[in-house]
């Protein structure tokens, strides 16, 4: 709260409030975005409740150990956290202008991105082929919705991260494009730190189950 | 007037704070940090090399914890000062929204499972 001084004519100070002095063009873009993350997060805090409640009613169906291949989503881990640094050294190579090199680096984080949920795809196909529906039982439609919901987030980021691309592409790393991909780093990093909560309590813990 | 100006001064500051500092050396730092602490749980399940199932499930939410911490700070650049303090605040207040959500879930409907008539009991009540 910042408080000026006016001097009026006859000498004596007013003092109000200047907080109504002008901002910059999305001055407070940063700040909205982190608070839209964190409502983000609170929705996947009800969806990991719920597999938590739900996780082991089996309903005499597949469990954890007959449907989960660990060294698939060892590889699909990998694909998300290598598209995770990616992504840091599109910002580093945006930080010193380097138009070309900044659209390779989102290119290459998009093709990472892709390649999750691709294999993720291919998971739940194959699941889905094995009878494990999310009809199925309580823990598959709880573990559908969990892992399907990260999954919708990460294809939306694909293509905000195409969007970028073709804005990058047509105006340059202009003042607005740099607030927009590092919104996206923001969306993307908070990705994979959901991804790391799924990896572990989903998986890992269910397989250990 | 000269207060004025300063608080000028102070709002350039915090708009140059709204952008990442980000460093090669923190990324990679970041990165190698999550490899280590991705590899050791799946190494430590698909094994079995701890002797039982509990101790294995501890150590391996240790370990999500301690990498949601280096995502945030290496990836996400979270800090005590980005926009003035406000963005931890959020996160604070988040932390504590999904800790009562996430404890209070679990812990109600596990004693409404355990306290839940046994079926054969509940169908002579008919």
């Amino acid at each position: 709260m910042t408080v000026a001084v006016n001097p009026t004519q006859t000498g004596e100070p007013v003092f109000y409030l200047a907080d109504e002095h002008p901002h910059p063009e999305g001055y407070s873009t940063s700040l909205g975005f982190w608070i839209y993350l964190m409502s983000d997060c609170l929705i996947f805090a009800m969806l990991f409740a719920a597999f938590g409640v739900l996780g082991a009613n089996y309903a005499a169906g597949p469990a954890p150990k007959d449907l989960f291949d660990l060294d698939l989503v060892a590889v699909n881990t990998s694909m998300l956290l290598l598209s995770s640094i990616t992504y840091g050294f599109a910002m580093l190579t945006m930080q010193q202008n380097k138009v070309a090199q900044t659209q390779m680096w989102l290119l290459i984080t998009g093709l990472f991105g892709a390649a999750f949920i691709g294999i993720e795809l291919t998971e739940f196909a194959h699941m889905i082929h094995e009878g494990a529906t999310p009809q199925r039982s309580a823990f598959l439609s709880a573990f559908f919705t969990l892992v399907g919901t990260h999954g919708l987030h990460v294809s939306c980021g694909l293509i905000w991260l195409v969007t970028l691309m073709v804005q990058v592409w047509k105006f340059g790393l202009i003042e607005a494009n740099r607030r927009r991909l590092m919104c996206l780093s923001m969306f993307w990093h908070f990705l994979d730190v959901v991804w790391i909560g799924v990896f572990t309590f989903v998986y890992l813990l269910g397989v250990l189950r | 007037m000269s207060t004025d100006t300063h608080a000028a001064g102070a709002h350039d500051h915090h708009h140059d704070d709204g952008h990442a500092h980000s460093t090669f050396s923190g990324y990679m730092l970041g990165f190698v940090l999550s490899v280590v602490l991705t590899a050791i749980p799946f190494w430590l399940v698909m094994s079995g090399t701890l002797p039982s199932k509990q101790i294995t499930a501890l150590v391996i939410m240790a370990f999500a914890v301690v990498q949601i911490v280096v995502h945030m700070i290496y990836f996400l650049h979270m800090n005590t000062k980005s926009e003035n303090g406000w963005s931890m605040m959020a996160l604070i207040f988040t932390i504590v929204m999904v800790v009562i959500a996430l404890s209070g879930s679990l812990w109600v409907m596990n004693h409404l499972n355990s306290n839940m008539m046994p079926i054969h009991e509940m169908t002579g009540m008919k």
